[in-house]
């Protein structure tokens, strides 16, 4: 095997923010800034030896894996270990790059916040978490980074947790994903079972060798994509994360756009083997529900008047591009992952110009923005790099990954094709409206609006850059050295095929110019609320989130409880007080007994020995001579029948 | 040619005698002297059998209950004279502390 | 009946009547005196018994020392003088065990011998063979009495010492 280079120091990039996390936590308020500075260096520190992982697999290395034995149960091992190949030195990137722009962007953004310090901890230990899911070899392991992403999604969110409004988000996101987290937990266990191993490319190799049975492959894949449906926010468990950009701009860049909301594609992508040796019914699930989650998503995105929301729901539908690509094979597969590697980039742009934006007029509401292009031009400029690359305009990154989405999918998947195709539609139409909503046309707002300090701009300028450069990576004429860092099983040549290339160029530049045309000009009511019924059903969101609170949320919570607790205080209750009263019964006898009966006899004993020394104390005359009589008497008699007998 | 169980009823009487005083004398002093004659049929008992087995160690032992029959007086009347100094008198019945 | 037997039995008659009526004396001092003749008796009869020494011993510390120790005794006690009863309560309990304690040893006396034999003929022992043997064979009770004595003394002393600290 030849020299691993750089690829076997790729956990120490995971196990760097655990440092920062507990440096943070004991130092940092006593630290210049409050502390900020340890998560920057320590992720600065991860994102160099990313760039170094990911140069071995450039040179073209080969994978590396290595790993600790932790504990045993019976004859199954877990493990500590990570596998390291082109798709996670990719992932490394994008996890670190991300969290660094976001780092150094929240400097800004959240200066004064009361709890700064707590903020950057949970941003250490959230990106440790996603770094240990990219890098592990082991489902167990897997699992672990999983939940304690969960954990940091929930402490996040409701960063602000004294508004209601914001605790609530919170929980709803943790329900919500955990709901998901219970088909992953089994599929795991039905994986785990069936191989007799944790180990991820081991299960890939038992599967591929066809040791399984189908329908326990089908049952892990769909078990296994119920987690991805939870975390990556597709339907029907998409209802947590529009609610989840009551977070902070930050939090929502990091988390619900480039990192913890792909790691449910990731989990389809690593452990594709399964799903490609399942039932092809498995896979078409999948794109079906990845084929509705984008649509719809992308129509929900056309009612927001909050911009983050816009941006929620078009992560949800991205999201759902990538996921309904997984359906079309392998090309899907890895197509899906070039387009979550741009989209990183891209969303993380979007989200945190956003942040700037509200940083600077106060308010989410599109409503109370407008003609901010003149006091904001680099936020504004970086913000239409990012929106073009969203709609998938040429040549930036959205384009090229979009691109080869409708390629892969554009093969035998015909239902999945015109679909994403009408998706991209309405995303660059829903894209169009944000862009001109907020920085064209009259300010509507009450602020004095002003461009975002240098910390903030920083980081968009420098995603502006990599969104603009990443694209390349997937180019055709760049000999899309991309597919040779990520691959299943083998590199792919890359095809480019001019007719799905024109169709979706064309799609976007249709909704771009249908929303400048809407959205050019000055209205007093913005057109997409005025469509009737068909505006309802958006604003209401399909009433997807009456149906769960009417339908699961109150009865549970009503109903439910009240039964559990009528059961506690009745049943539970009455079963312990019951045997309480029998326990008292039973002492009040045990009682008598003793008092009675064994005191009787104590006493009794006590009383005859006293009888009888009653009676024997007349002996005691004091008189020696008395004694001394029944002595002699005594021994004459003794003496008497010794001598006799 | 003395008849040995003469002397030895002799001796018996003697004893019964002291066992008599011994308990049914008051005096403290009467009943030392009591005790005195019981060991002196004793000693009688001791010198005739040991003319009787031509044996030395009966007069020996006699000397030994002479000799120790004087040292139990001389405590005895000790003891007799410390309680007539605490309690005035001698007499064994009044000394009954021991009573129930 | 020898000579020495008729001597022993004036002996012994005499000294049986001092012993009963030293116990039945209603005078202290009468029956200190009845003691003297009982004791007298007593040497005398070992005299007839041929144990000189013993008897010689008998006289000297019964008769001289000890009967003396009892006199002291009864003066510093002031010894009730003049015809009391001297006798206590359980009068006929000590009567007959008295009488119970010599039927049961006439009784054996009866069991071991006849009233004939076996006759006694005493031995002249010299004091010389007497003192050695004590000397010899019973040297460890000899210095057992040595140290009664010693203690006896002590104790004497120490008990009838005037308490002068209370």
């Amino acid at each position: 095997m030849t020299s691993p280079g750089f690829a076997k120091y790729a956990w120490v990039v995971a196990a760097l923010p655990i440092a920062s996390a507990g440096l943070t936590l004991f130092f940092g308020k006593r630290t210049p800034g409050r502390g900020w500075i340890y998560g920057v260096l320590t992720v600065g520190a991860g994102f160099v030896l990313s760039l170094l992982v990911l140069w071995h697999f450039v040179q073209g290395g080969g994978v590396y894996a290595s790993s600790v034995d932790w504990f045993r149960v019976g004859p199954l091992r877990f493990e500590i270990g990570q596998y390291v190949d082109g798709l996670t030195a990719v992932m490394l990137i994008v996890v670190t790059t991300v969290s660094l722009c976001v780092h150094v962007y929240s400097i800004g953004y959240m200066h004064g916040d009361q709890r700064f310090t707590w903020f950057y901890v949970v941003l250490s230990i959230f990106t440790f978490a996603m770094l240990t899911v990219v890098v592990s070899d082991n489902l167990f392991q897997l699992l672990v980074g999983w939940e304690i992403m969960g954990i940091c999604s929930y402490l996040l969110i409701g960063h602000w947790w004294e508004e209601h409004v914001n605790s609530s988000a919170a929980i709803k996101a943790f329900i919500t994903t955990k709901t998901g987290d219970v088909p992953f937990l089994f599929g795991i266990f039905v994986l785990v079972v069936a191989t007799g191993t944790t180990n991820i490319h081991q299960i890939g190799e038992l599967v591929g060798a066809g040791d399984l049975s189908r329908g326990v492959v089908s049952a892990a894949a769909l078990l296994l994509f119920g987690g991805a449906i939870g975390k990556s926010a597709q339907f029907p468990l998409h209802v947590w994360l529009p609610d989840a950009m009551q977070g902070p701009t930050p939090v929502s860049a990091l988390i619900h756009a480039a990192t913890m909301v792909a790691a449910g594609v990731y989990l389809v992508g690593r452990l594709f083997e399964v799903f490609v040796h399942a039932d092809p019914w498995v896979l078409q699930v999948v794109g079906i529900v990845g084929g509705i989650t984008a649509l719809g998503a992308a129509l929900l995105g056309l009612v927001q008047d909050d911009i983050k929301r816009v941006l929620a729901y078009s992560t949800i539908s991205q999201l759902a591009y990538m996921v309904s690509l997984m359906s079309a094979g392998p090309a899907g597969r890895n197509a899906a992952f070039f387009h979550l590697f741009t989209h990183a980039f891209f969303k993380a742009l979007l989200f945190l110009g956003s942040g700037a934006v509200i940083h600077a007029v106060h308010s989410n509401n599109m409503s109370e923005m407008g003609g901010l292009r003149k006091p904001m031009p680099i936020t504004f400029w970086t913000f239409v790099i990012g929106s073009a690359a969203l709609a998938g305009i040429p040549p930036l990154a959205g384009f090229w990954s979009k691109d080869e989405l409708l390629a892969s999918a554009s093969k035998g998947h015909e239902v999945v094709f015109v679909v994403l195709l009408l998706t991209a539609l309405v995303t660059a139409f829903y894209t169009t409206r944000m862009v001109m909503l907020t920085f064209f046309g009259e300010y509507r707002g009450h602020g004095h609006p002003h461009e975002a300090p240098a910390s903030m701009t920083g980081p968009l300028v420098a995603l502006a850059a990599g969104t603009v450069g990443v694209g390349f990576l997937g180019a055709s004429f760049a000999h899309a050295v991309f597919f040779k860092w990520v691959f299943f099983e083998e590199p792919e040549a890359i095809r480019f095929v001019p007719w799905v290339a024109a169709l979706s160029t064309g799609a976007a530049l249709l909704g771009v110019l249908v929303g400048v045309a809407v959205y050019g000009r000055a209205r007093e009511r913005d057109p997409m609320l005025a469509m009737g019924p068909f505006t309802t059903l958006l604003v209401r969101k399909y009433f997807m989130d009456d149906l769960y609170m009417k339908g699961i949320v109150l009865p549970v919570r009503d109903k439910v409880s009240a039964f559990v607790y009528w059961t506690n205080q009745n049943v539970l209750d009455g079963i312990v007080n019951g045997a309480a009263r029998l326990a008292r019964w039973f002492s009040r006898g045990v009682n008598g007994f003793d008092r009675t009966v064994v005191d009787g006899a104590v006493n009794g004993v006590a009383q005859t020995a006293g009888f009888t020394g009653g009676l024997l104390r007349y002996l005691q005359s004091g008189n020696v001579q008395r004694y001394a009589a029944l002595l002699f008497a005594g021994v004459v008699v003794l003496a008497v029948i010794f001598t006799r007998v | 040619m003395i008849r040995l169980p003469l002397v030895l009823f002799f001796s018996a009487v003697l004893f019964s005698a002291g066992v008599y005083g011994v308990l049914a004398r008051r005096n403290a002093v009467l009943v030392l002297m009591s005790i005195e004659l019981m060991l002196n049929a004793v000693n009688v008992n001791l010198i005739a059998f040991s003319q009787a087995l031509h044996d030395l160690t009966g007069q020996a032992f006699a000397l030994f209950v002479i000799a120790v029959a004087a040292a139990e007086v001389g405590i005895g009347l000790a003891i007799v004279i410390l309680i007539y100094r605490n309690r005035e008198t001698i007499n064994i019945d009044e000394v009954n502390l021991l009573k129930w | 009946m020898s000579a020495q037997e008729y001597a022993f039995v004036v002996l012994a008659l005499v000294g049986t009547v001092a012993a009963f009526r030293l116990v039945t004396a209603r005078n202290v001092v009468h029956a200190a005196l009845y003691l003297v003749v009982t004791l007298a008796m007593v040497g005398g009869v070992y005299l007839i018994l041929a144990a000189e020494f013993v008897a010689w011993v008998q006289i000297l510390i019964y008769v001289g020392a000890i009967v003396i120790l009892f006199l002291f005794g009864l003066m510093l006690t002031k010894a009730p003088i003049g015809r009391e009863a001297l006798d206590n309560q359980q009068r006929g309990i000590a009567l007959l065990v008295g009488l119970g304690v010599l039927a049961g040893l006439v009784f054996l006396i009866q069991n071991a011998f006849h009233w004939s034999d076996p006759k006694i003929q005493p031995i002249h022992v010299t004091t010389g063979a007497l003192g050695e043997s004590l000397f010899r064979q019973y040297v460890l009770p000899f210095e057992a009495v040595s140290f009664l004595l010693l203690a006896a003394l002590i104790g004497a002393i120490v008990l009838s010492r005037k308490d002068e600290r209370s």
